[in-house]
């Protein structure tokens, strides 16, 4: 049972963590914890890019100058991580304009907390 | 940026930049008609190493609709701009641009990556302009960025699926790697994962909870830009995932990803439709509408045949137009009267006669009434769900449409059988732009909208009967061959 487990760790890293960040976004009132959610949410999607690209025995794909055919086998594969590098981006921009929200939110509302500002905005 | 230096060329550099990708998009679609393809390669890679952009006949009749109906809301909106956001003009005309640029975007990509970076472009800006509403924007915005920023996630991870088992991420090439794919696992959730995450930013039923609050609170001048187009980049993606990606079959035999958009998708029309009746203010009933009719275009997605997938384009097409001149019929009524309920309809009818005008044409499209554009996807639809032995679809199609009718109609009868004093009697909760009354116990009646709000909003009418007298000729020249061409890329 641990093999299995510890032989897909990977997968299992990325749905636990998916699972904890939906969990923040749905089940917390206040809106922080929301974003922290999301940012969780976000960061297990590029870990599970980034651990697909491991391959066993592997080199850093980094090549000296000059070099000649290489074998792709021994080094890993670099694609996933360019593409995280784009995908931090737009996880940083969304998270970006998400504390803006957050900021003119709390000097509307003065509270942060979901329930706090349903009310708020019933009267 | 131009507008921080000086608002008033804001909305100029902004009108001219979409009509130049107006221009583009027809251009496009007219070198295309007869089978030709555009391709560009970023940086000059050619694919599968480097990112493709592909447009072919549906991606380039896809984005006419879509940056004409955004010339026509830039236009029609221009005034409640002006006095919305007096100080900060030249953001929103930066933020429509951003989300037209994701949207084109989406629609011309080739490259699975890509997209998802399109798709993030345009819903950024989108969140960020449904936050200018006001405090119910507010929070409207910020579920919408949560809720849609969970989308892209699943969208992203989906990809990453598709990505690690056949090892591109250029469309063509993954679909002829996938044929070999087929039984495993990984693709299957990959297949799960991006339907999810386009899903949601397609406000697919149950995954559409964030629609209706982001187009009743988001102001005036957003909603009729946002409100055709957005959810339809992501449908018309959904399409090319159902052709141009997965192999043919996969999606309806092996991973049964139609038959569930076909059933969410009539779900989700009797459901919005139902809710669009009950309701009292009138962007919330077309935003709950709007969730009927994407249920439409996915059942039509869903079924997977031609003449489906032919019905869905068209209804893309349809409820871009009939939406925009809604909405726009919507940002009329508020900039005259200072009102968005059903009640401050009342004897519209007299008092803005073009403008209620273009809005039953509209209504009566959105019904499906022949010759007018709605009854053309309607019967398609109707016809691809018989041909798949799914009379459902039609009972669904035709329950809707009298559910469509019912809630359209009470604006009918307010606008022009209303009584005089049923609208002195209710409160004004939001500032009026065009009167110069003040607030008091018996308003004048509202003067008609005024022309350059006028002018798109019977434009889209006109649209609306045009293409439905048109739309032989529409699925003939342009829809089939342009699907047969993305089956066969």
């Amino acid at each position: 049972m641990i093999d299995e487990i510890a032989a897909r760790f990977p997968f299992w890293a990325t749905a636990i963590l998916l699972v904890v960040g939906l969990y923040g976004m749905m089940g917390k009132r206040s809106l922080i914890k929301k974003i922290i959610g999301l940012n969780v949410f976000q960061s297990a999607i590029i870990l599970f890019f980034i651990g697909q690209s491991m391959k066993a025995g592997a080199d850093v794909p980094i090549l000296p100058g000059g070099a000649g055919p290489v074998d792709p086998d021994q080094y890993m594969n670099p694609l996933p991580h360019v593409l995280m590098l784009t995908a931090i981006v737009v996880s940083a921009a969304v998270l970006g304009v998400a504390m803006a929200f957050l900021v003119t939110i709390y000097q509307k509302f003065h509270s942060l907390d979901e329930n706090e500002i349903l009310e708020e905005m019933q009267r | 940026m131009l507008g921080f230096w000086r608002p008033g060329l804001a909305f100029s550099v902004a009108l001219a930049g979409v009509v130049i990708a107006t221009g583009a998009a027809a251009l496009s679609l007219a070198y295309t008609l007869d089978g030709h393809q555009l391709h560009y390669y970023l940086g000059g890679w050619p694919p599968p190493l480097g990112i493709e952009y592909l447009v072919d006949t549906v991606a380039a009749f896809a984005a006419t609709v879509v940056t004409g109906v955004a010339l026509l809301a830039l236009i029609g909106t221009r005034r409640t701009a002006l006095a919305e956001f007096p100080d900060r003009l030249g953001l929103f005309y930066t933020l429509a641009l951003l989300i037209l640029t994701g949207i084109t975007g989406m629609i011309v990509t080739h490259d699975l990556f890509n997209l998802y970076i399109f798709m993030e472009i345009g819903s950024l800006a989108t969140y960020a302009l449904v936050f200018m509403g006001g405090p119910r924007g507010m929070i409207a915005g910020f579920r919408y960025l949560v809720l849609g920023s969970i989308g892209g996630g699943f969208y992203l991870l989906g990809v990453g699926f598709l990505y690690f088992t056949t090892g591109s991420l250029n469309m063509a090439d993954v679909s002829s790697l996938l044929v070999q794919q087929q039984e495993s696992r990984a693709v299957l959730a990959g297949a799960v994962f991006i339907f999810t995450g386009l899903g949601l930013k397609m406000a697919l039923f149950p995954l559409h909870l964030w629609l209706p609050d982001a187009y009743t609170y988001a102001p005036s001048s957003v909603n009729a830009l946002i409100a055709p187009i957005m959810t339809k980049a992501a449908a018309i993606a959904l399409l090319r995932m159902f052709l141009s990606v997965f192999p043919p079959g996969y999606l309806t035999d092996v991973v049964p990803v139609g038959s569930v958009m076909v059933i969410l998708g009539l779900v989700g029309m009797v459901v919005g439709s139902l809710a669009a009746v009950s309701q009292s203010d009138y962007r919330r009933m077309l935003a709950h509408s709007s969730v009927g009719q994407l249920g439409l275009i996915a059942v039509g997605i869903g079924l997977a045949t031609p003449l489906g997938f032919a019905a869905a384009l068209l209804h893309i097409m349809n409820h871009a137009i009939m939406k925009g001149c809604l909405f726009l019929v919507a940002t009329s009524v508020r900039f005259r009267t200072g009102r968005t309920d059903l009640d401050g309809m009342t004897n519209l009818g007299r008092s803005m006669p073009v403008t209620l005008g273009a809005f039953s044409v509209a209504a009566l499209s959105m019904v499906g009434v022949p010759p007018l554009a709605g009854f053309f996807s309607k019967l398609y639809l109707a016809q691809a769900g018989i041909g798949e032995g799914n009379w459902l679809v039609a009972l669904v199609v035709l329950a809707s449409s009298l559910l469509t009718a019912a809630y359209l109609f009470r604006v009918v009868e307010r606008a022009y059988l209303g009584n005089e004093h049923d609208s002195a009697a209710l409160h004004h909760d939001m500032p009026a732009y065009g009167s110069t009354v003040g607030a008091a116990a018996a308003t004048p009646a509202p003067r008609e909208a005024p022309l350059d709000m006028l002018l798109p909003t019977v434009l889209l009418a006109a649209a609306a009967l045009g293409v439905g007298v048109a739309n032989a000729a529409i699925l003939a020249y342009v829809l089939e061959p342009g699907l047969l061409a993305w089956t066969n890329p």
